[in-house]
């Protein structure tokens, strides 16, 4: 059973479908991607699962345990976490506090784990800064550092790479896989294809609120329709 | 006729003669015509809320000082009305609102709500102050209708010209507005604005001008209603500047968006009034507690209902705005240390205290108190709430009536009680924030105002306990008595009062230290990644606002022990801002803030019986209006006044030996002052001469060590380079010290 199964998800916002009939799962101990144009529909699907929006159709569930009713802060407390496109952190607030938050609220860990969690993501050299004092880079690791204190069973990351020079980018790469590999279900918005294309396990491309394609790296890579929605180009080079 | 009949029979048994119809008719027109002043009213704020996003809580206001403007002209000078009424509208009106734009409002743009909300409140003060002090409030101002007469009649029922010529302005209005802003260039450039004012830029609009002509056409609206409810009502200042209140619900209806939908809501609402005020009597079988005050009531009930059905505003993640805003994490040694000071400080002050001085003294700290109650709540959690002050009410009207022969009791059910009623606004209003939460705490204060505080003693739906909230005006409420102890002199109050606030002081900042504190501030910034981190979002707020309503009755209970009686005058909804609006100045996330408004407004209020202003006869006015421009000029200040003065007398606190020789001067200057007869002046005025000597001492020796000092130099002294020249202008001095830097000397 998947950890996360969204299953027939559909949203409209006023005549515009923003969703479309989607089902997108997320497997325990894998990477899965969810990749696609602007405007797609990726966000909305993130704000459907972690429940700051209704969808008009459609079931999500987490290990089996339908979430449809549920507020956003019982979702998290059954084991979902996200991250945000824009940016949604606590910005009076230390990076060290804005873990802090998180692993207080859950009860999940104390401070030395607070700290380890902050240096796995590789800011402990700005643990005591304000954390609307950081570049977005390291801003969205906040954001990465703040859910995985929540000791997620899924992961919801919405374009973490967003900000990340190359280096960074592979850093956090690494740290997808090991996620992956300590057993947590991650679901990966992005639009760095090269990033998607080398952590993810399975991929979902979502075009206009539809699925278009589901599968691996290569399988997606030479999916016509999917090719055709990045504009004809080659998606190596989107 | 036909239909007016069969809405009439609709009406029950009070409408069954046909005479009855008539009299429903007759109230159908008074009922248009209130709403039709509603929804000019209502109107003008819609149009300055779409076009500039600022939420104007001085409309009423502006309305209340083109009525007075008008009654000037037309009565006190002896203009035709239709001059007067042309000068008010097309002259005055509009020259206000562009100057109100000018000096205020564009300056609030990529401000927060909470200061636009401070900016506007303060205004509103201000004004009530200005119109009290320019028209002597003692003059009856009334019943100044246009075209004085019957009027005619439609169907049977008199409309007299007044009601008349009331509707059809407002029909012009709503047909005017709708040209504006749909079918000219100037009003789609003013929506254009509001919806995304740099893009409007760009595409060459002008947003500036376009914000200036809709705060012009806005307080021209608002003048017209002012000069229409002069027919209806007296004018006073207070009153007149809340009856804009009613027109909220109105606006609130239309979602502070759709003008049909305004007048809409304007018509409802008029209408349910005027028959409200013809059948309730009759519906209620002459029930006296739902009398006119009741009736006057309705409105708020109405407005704070709408904000409770309109479409839920869901959590949305709209990424972290980055604000300048900095909430300190002061330490518990720093707590105490301050606690300490505050009561130490206030024993030593009593020595020197008239009793006077001791009330003022004793009202500064309840001041303090309920300011200091505001701070978890706005300050931490970033919830706005414009009824402590009614809360405080309550906090007073509970110990008096169980604090019986001063039982501590008492101040522990103010606190319990102001607790349960502050959730009890809060559960409603839970999702809200911003401008709509404070439109709805303002909502029940009003409420109270109108109609709770002023009910007749009654006794408690089944049971035997019969609730006199202020008596039959005034109520007295007992000196406290703890362990033995009675609190019954002014100066015992003080202390009790001093003590008080140093413990809530403690408090608060024990609890921003702690794992709450650290919700709340997580709140503040996000509730939608409060949420995903699985923060239960009801229960915070819920708490927070207890805990804050609870501290703000405790601030009240003293008050009204500390004044011996209270009454409903004490606890109205204007007589409350100026402690919202001085703690935000001060600081509402510091305590020290909190005590900045106690500071501020229980000096302003004593200032004017101090003997060298005693006989200045404008001062009292001045007085009034003072805090209303602290908010106006200071509430931009994200981090409030008390953290600039923390900043500039820091440096004394660390020069450790200079500050103990302050300290020593200040010892030995209170006691040279407490051993003669030279009067505590002398204390005032020599600790702030000693500390402004100390602190310039320490900075100009700080400046001393940074010439002397090793390294490359700043060009220009406190300035930054690339300021000189806009901050203020090149000096010669610039000019050489560049054309030092940059070897220009030698070449020339």
């Amino acid at each position: 059973m998947a950890a996360l199964d969204c299953s027939g998800v559909t949203v409209s916002f006023g005549g515009h479908l923003a969703l479309d009939d989607v089902d997108v799962t997320a497997a325990d101990g894998a990477v899965t991607g969810l990749i696609g144009p602007n405007g797609a529909g990726k966000t909305t699907l993130f704000n459907v699962v972690c429940g700051l929006l209704t969808p008009s159709r459609g079931v999500v569930s987490l290990g089996g345990r339908e979430l449809n009713r549920l507020p956003p802060y019982k979702r998290a407390r059954l084991g979902l976490a996200r991250t945000f496109q824009r940016l949604e952190l606590f910005g009076l607030l230390t990076v060290r506090e804005n873990v802090l938050v998180a692993a207080d609220v859950r009860g999940t860990m104390g401070a030395a784990e607070v700290e380890a969690v902050i240096e796995r993501v590789g800011l402990a050299g700005r643990i005591d800064d304000r954390v609307d004092e950081l570049p977005t880079g390291q801003a969205r690791l906040v954001e990465i550092a703040r859910a995985l204190a929540t000791r997620p069973r899924v992961l919801l990351l919405d374009e973490p790479a967003s900000g990340l020079d190359e280096r960074e980018t592979d850093e956090l790469g690494r740290l997808l896989r090991e996620l992956a590999a300590e057993g947590m279900a991650v679901l990966l918005v992005e639009h760095d294809v090269r990033l998607v294309m080398e952590v993810c396990d399975l991929i979902h491309v979502l075009d206009f609120g539809r699925i278009i394609a589901v599968g691996d790296a290569a399988t997606v890579r030479s999916d016509e329709a999917v090719l055709a929605a990045y504009l004809g180009g080659s998606l190596e080079a989107s | 006729m036909v239909l007016a009949a069969w809405l009439a029979q609709g009406l029950g048994p009070a409408l069954d003669a046909s005479s009855d119809v008539d009299k429903f008719l007759s109230f159908t027109v008074a009922g248009l015509s209130v709403a039709a002043i509603l929804a000019v009213g209502a109107s003008g704020l819609v149009l300055t809320y779409t076009t500039t996003g600022v939420f104007n809580f001085a409309h009423g206001a502006i309305g209340m000082l083109g009525a007075f403007a008008y009654w000037q002209l037309r009565f006190d000078w002896g203009w035709p009305a239709p001059l007067a009424i042309a000068t008010v509208l097309f002259v005055l009106g509009p020259l206000f609102g562009a100057l109100l734009e000018l000096v205020i409002f564009r300056g609030l743009q990529q401000t927060t709500e909470t200061v636009k909300l401070v900016v506007t409140v303060s205004l509103l003060f201000s004004l009530i102050g200005l119109a009290n002090w320019v028209w002597d409030p003692d003059v009856l101002r009334r019943d100044a209708k246009f075209l004085s007469g019957r009027g005619f009649d439609v169907a049977g029922v008199a409309v007299t010209w007044h009601e008349f010529i009331t509707i059809v302005v407002a029909v012009a209005v709503a047909a005017g507005l709708r040209v504006l802003l749909y079918h000219t260039r100037a009003g789609i450039a003013m929506r254009a604005a509001v919806d995304d004012r740099p893009l409007a830029a760009l595409n060459g609009a002008r947003p500036d001008r376009s914000s200036m002509l809709a705060w012009a056409i806005g307080s021209s609206l608002a003048a017209l209603s002012g000069i229409l409810f002069v027919g209806t009502i007296s004018l006073a200042p207070a009153p007149m500047s809340l009856l804009i209140v009613n027109a909220y619900a109105a606006a609130m209806i239309g979602r502070l968006r759709s003008l049909p939908m305004t007048f809409v809501g304007a018509l409802v609402l008029g209408l349910t009034e005027g028959y409200l005020r013809g059948y309730l009597s009759d519906w209620t079988d002459n029930n006296q507690y739902f009398d006119s005050t009741f009736v006057s009531a309705v409105p708020v009930i109405v407005l704070f209902v709408v904000l409770l059905v309109l479409p839920s505003a869901r959590l949305r993640a709209h990424g972290t705005a980055r604000t300048r805003e900095v909430v300190p994490m002061p330490s518990m040694r720093g707590a105490f240390t301050f606690a300490a000071v505050v009561v130490a400080g206030t024993a030593l002050a009593i020595p020197l205290l008239t009793t006077a001085n001791a009330v003022t003294m004793g009202r500064m700290y309840g001041l303090a108190i309920v300011a200091l109650a505001l701070v978890p709540l706005i300050g931490l959690a970033g919830q706005v709430s414009l009824a402590h002050w009614s809360l405080a009410g309550i906090g007073a009207v509970t110990m008096a009536h169980l604090g019986t022969g001063g039982s501590p009791m008492g101040i522990v059910w103010a606190f319990v009680f102001t607790a349960l009623v502050g959730a009890l606004i809060a559960l409603p209003t839970l999702r809200l924030s911003g401008i709509y939460l404070a439109l709805a705490t303002a909502a029940f204060a009003v409420f109270l105002d109108r109609w709770v505080f002023r009910l007749r003693p009654f006794d408690l739906p089944f049971t035997d306990v019969k609730i006199a909230l202020f008596g039959t005006g005034s109520v007295g409420v007992p000196d406290l008595k703890l362990f033995g102890y009675t609190f019954d002199t002014y100066y015992r109050q003080l202390m009790l009062m001093a003590t008080t606030f140093a413990l809530m002081s403690v408090f608060v900042v024990w609890l921003r230290r702690s794992r709450f504190g650290r919700r709340l501030l997580a709140m503040k910034d996000s509730p939608a990644a409060c949420a995903t981190v699985g923060m239960n979002l009801t229960m915070t707020k819920l708490t927070i606002f207890a805990v804050s309503a609870g501290m703000a009755g405790i601030g009240g209970a003293l008050i009204g022990s500390l004044q011996g009686s209270t009454n409903q005058q004490n606890w109205e909804f204007t007589v409350g801002l100026p402690v919202f609006m001085v703690a935000v100045v001060g600081g509402i996330q510091r305590v020290g803030g909190a005590l900045f408004a106690g500071i501020s407004l229980a000096v302003l209020a004593a200032m004017p019986d101090w003997p060298v202003l005693r006989n200045v006869s404008w001062f009292p006015n001045l007085a009034t209006v003072t805090p209303g421009l602290m908010g106006i000029g200071l509430g931009r200040n994200p981090n409030g006044a008390v953290a600039d003065m923390r900043e500039a007398f820091e440096p004394l606190a660390r020069a450790r030996a200079v500050f103990l020789a302050f300290l020593a001067a200040l010892g030995a200057l209170y006691l040279y002052v407490v051993t003669s007869d030279v009067g505590a002046w002398w204390l005032i005025i020599g600790g702030v001469v000693l500390l402004l000597g100390a602190t310039a001492f320490v900075q100009s020796r700080a400046r001393g060590a940074d010439t002397g000092a090793a390294g490359p130099q700043p060009m220009f002294a406190g300035d930054e380079l690339e300021w000189v020249g806009i901050d203020r202008p090149f000096t010669p001095d610039d000019l050489a010290a560049l054309d030092d830097r940059l070897g220009a000397l030698e070449v020339r």
